[in-house]
């Protein structure tokens, strides 16, 4: 149905495609796999005309076509759902449909007979669509819906789906995944970009693995399993599981917090009474159900209370009150943060990597030099880049190159080994491998286990309840602003875990 | 009061509108397509000179029209392609032109007339003093089944508001962006020939004294409507109509007013609208960003 080949794509100094073969057989489900940047996305979004390649030809039914713009692939045939929706949220789900494929002269916009036709495509496929509700007030699931109804209604043989699991919830999943295969019974074929392993052995007929913008295996789907895929991906073995000692447990008390309270504008208690401590050497992990107080949690200790809240209670940082500090004071002190939300609190995606490795330290040397350290030091800046970039595998590695242009996982990548430059003795730590790809993780982790060992106190919210357990040495449940329970992760069961999370007896 | 209250202040409120509806409804095209259009004021003098210099030579109006509406055109491709096509800040380009229609005008005039001030006068037969009225109100009806019903206004909402998704639907952004702007410079030139030889009789320097920009107001205020930016328009209308008819007449204590007072009420208004509900208007998503792929 479709074939790439021999696809190059340049950005830049980047080689994103290096002459990358896809064969998609007609009526399959065929799943792209690799990590973030290995350039899945580019490839597809070079098959549907969003990109043009520097070389290489596209197949479509066994014809070189020339696909330059979406209009082009669109006519072949071929429709793509991109991972950031491409949809106008103020606008209806018939204009969003409609729109760019209207029928019927220039002065005429049929919407009410479009809506009659996607109404049609979508029992088909068992949608549930209503076409006449505005976009942003339809859920996330939903909105992928309308995706697949606009290439549905475009007529579309193939559609490419750009990580369509990723915004969605486990059950949405499965939903999803149920109308994927009445899409393959009614002849349609399927292009699906993941990194999900899992999604891949449940869902697709073949595999093609890709890395560093090639092409390194292709496989059907029925003989292979997860580690071969993963090691394919990453081209090496990948430990799926967490390796490290016991904690020493004899260290200090890094941090403590003592009946630290959040209350919001309206009177609502986001923290409640929360105390604990951290010691050095250990990670003490949080496990909850998200939006149960761990933000405020990790954000008050970082110094960085939300206005509107007020905070009270005491936080003590080696036995001296920091509670009155400000986020610079105690990043001075060697309290470390890695935000939950990297876009919003980690990162200025449009400055370049170089001044992102020393944002924090942006006042003190090697950032500054000169009379009074007034003027920034472009070399020292350069040189904490690179030590940043080399020690935590970024990736590509150019300092020049804005934030915002590398993936998820290398922008987190960045983001730790900034905080691991200050030496932290304390280290908070919310979502850190969240969006990142299975390479990445391992590595993530494993320098999680070090930064332990080497004697810091880390303290661990993730909502991934695997990650915590497998990392934690101990492990705290907060439900309601309240920490509920402590746990031994080594003995706790899920269920156990999850009972306390969830409150139910 | 009851003698400022007439008819003829309906009729002045509609005929002072007029020039600002229209560079309004050309402001709505262009914006809505995402494309900040400041230079409304400039496509106004365009229009407004070229149209009273070929009225003078040809004897024609509508020869004149046609000309200023070329005219705008011709300006507002300047617009678009600094745009669309070089990815230039909207604000700064839109200025450009303000200030380079400033002096175009003066110079040619000074050319062609030996008078840098204003053209020769029209004859009173060869104006056009209603046709464009009646043509901006139809247009507000034209703009609003344009903008609502028409694939090409379905085209330029999304533009404005996710050009990435347009295109991603297969929609030609560039190209849209394009009509949009070409088709703001023949509106607004429009509403400047209405000025040079429908209101009066010749092009003076600089005649439309700000009608762009509260014009640009009233587009902001009416949230990008059309039905709304026409009422926005009436009621700057209004206000600068009942000004004019105010002058000498209304003396609240006892002594009159100074002419110039009253004439500032129409950009006192426009400050107070802009500062006041400029906020509760939400503006097309992408309006002044630049569409670049593949970047």
């Amino acid at each position: 149905m479709l074939e790439l080949r021999d696809i190059t794509k340049r950005f830049g100094n980047v080689l994103a495609n290096d002459g990358v073969s896809i064969k998609v057989r007609p009526g399959t489900i065929h799943a792209i796999v690799g990590e973030n940047g290995a350039g899945k996305s580019t490839a597809m979004r070079i098959a549907y005309g969003f990109y043009t390649a520097d070389g290489g030809d596209i197949l479509v039914d066994g014809e070189v076509r020339r696909i330059s713009t979406p209009h082009d692939a669109i006519a072949l045939g071929v429709g793509m759902v991109h991972q950031h929706f491409m949809l106008v949220e103020p606008m209806t789900v018939a204009e969003n449909i409609v729109l760019g494929a209207e029928t019927g002269g220039v002065a005429s916009l049929d919407l009410g007979k479009a809506a009659d036709e996607i109404r049609a495509l979508s029992d088909e496929f068992k949608l549930s669509v209503d076409p006449r509700a505005t976009v942003e007030s339809l859920s996330v699931g939903q909105q992928q819906r309308v995706e697949l109804l606009k290439a549905l209604y475009r007529r579309a043989r193939l559609l490419i789906l750009d990580e369509p699991t990723a915004v969605l919830t486990p059950p949405e999943v499965e939903e999803f995944f149920a109308i994927l295969r009445r899409m393959r019974e009614q002849g349609k074929t399927v292009v699906i970009i993941t990194h999900k392993l899992s999604e891949v052995l449940a869902i697709s007929d073949d595999v093609t693995v890709m890395r560093d913008g090639r092409v390194v295996g292709r496989v059907e789907t029925s003989r292979t399993n997860a580690a071969e895929l993963a090691r394919l991906m990453v081209g090496r073995d990948v430990l799926l599981r967490v390796e490290k000692t016991d904690a020493a447990g004899d260290g200090a008390a890094v941090l403590g917090v003592k009946d630290l309270t959040v209350t919001a504008r309206d009177g609502k208690r986001r923290l409640d009474g929360v105390s604990f401590e951290v010691r050095a050497g250990e990670i003490v992990g949080i496990a909850g159900v998200e939006g149960n107080g761990q933000t405020e949690l990790i954000e008050t200790l970082a110094g960085l209370t939300a206005t509107g809240h007020t905070a009270s209670g005491e936080v003590e940082f080696e036995g001296r009150a920091i509670t009155r500090l400000n986020s610079r004071a105690r990043r001075e002190l060697g309290v470390a943060h890695i935000p939950e939300d990297r876009h919003r609190r980690g990162l200025l995606l449009d400055f370049d990597l170089a001044e992102n490795s020393i944002l924090g330290d942006h006042y003190r040397k090697p950032a500054v030099s000169g009379f009074g350290n007034v003027f920034l030091n472009d070399r020292g800046i350069r040189a904490r880049a690179l030590q940043v970039i080399n020690d935590f595998d970024v990736r590509p590695p150019d300092p020049d190159l804005p934030a915002r242009s590398l993936s998820g996982g290398n922008q987190q990548k960045l983001i730790i080994g900034r905080e691991f430059e200050i030496n932290p003795k304390l280290l908070l730590v919310s979502q850190p491998t969240r969006g990142v790809d299975i390479g990445a993780i391992e590595f993530i982790h494993r320098k999680l286990v070090a930064l332990r060992d080497a004697g810091c106190a880390v303290l661990l919210v993730s909502a991934e309840l695997e990650e915590v357990t497998a990392l934690a040495d101990r492990l705290l449940i907060m439900r309601e602003g309240s920490v509920v329970g402590e746990v031994d992760p080594k003995r706790a069961t899920v269920e156990e875990i999850g009972l306390l999370m969830t409150g139910g007896k | 009061m009851t003698e400022i209250f007439t008819i003829a202040l309906i009729f002045s409120t509609i005929r002072t509108a007029t020039p600002l509806l229209l560079a309004a409804l050309g402001g709505l095209y262009s914006e809505r397509a995402g494309v900040i259009n400041i230079a409304l004021e400039g496509l106004m003098l365009a229009g407004a000179f070229t149209a009273a210099a070929v009225t003078h030579y040809a004897g024609s109006p509508w020869a004149g029209l046609l000309a200023g509406i070329g005219a705008g055109v011709l300006v507002a491709a300047i617009h678009a392609v600094a745009c669309i096509r070089f990815n230039a800040d909207q604000v700064v380009s839109g200025t450009a032109i303000n200030i380079l229609m400033t002096g175009v005008p003066a110079m040619l005039s000074g050319a062609l007339f030996l008078s840098s001030g204003s053209t020769p006068q029209i004859p009173r037969d060869d104006l056009i003093p209603w046709t464009p009225v009646v043509l901006a109100l139809l247009l507000v009806g034209v703009t609003w089944y344009v903008l609502y019903r028409t694939p090409f206004g379905l085209r330029l909402r999304a533009v404005g508001e996710n050009p990435e998704a347009a295109d991603a639907a297969g929609v030609n952004v560039n190209g849209v962006r394009y009509s949009a702007v070409l088709l703001s410079g023949a509106l607004a030139a429009i509403g400047g020939a209405y000025l040079s030889i429908g209101q009066s009789s010749l092009f003076t320097r600089n005649m439309t004294s700000g009608r762009g920009f509260i014009a640009l107001a009233a587009l902001i205020f009416g949230k990008w409507r059309p039905v709304q930016t026409m009422l926005a328009c009436l009621l700057f209308g209004f206000t600068e109509a009942i000004s004019i008819q105010m002058q000498g007449v209304f003396k609240p204590w006892g002594e009159e007013i100074p002419v110039q007072f009253i004439s500032i009420v129409p950009y006192v208004l426009t400050i107070v609208v802009l500062a006041g509900f400029i906020g509760l208007s939400r503006a097309p998503r992408a309006l002044g960003i630049p569409y670049q792929k593949e970047k």
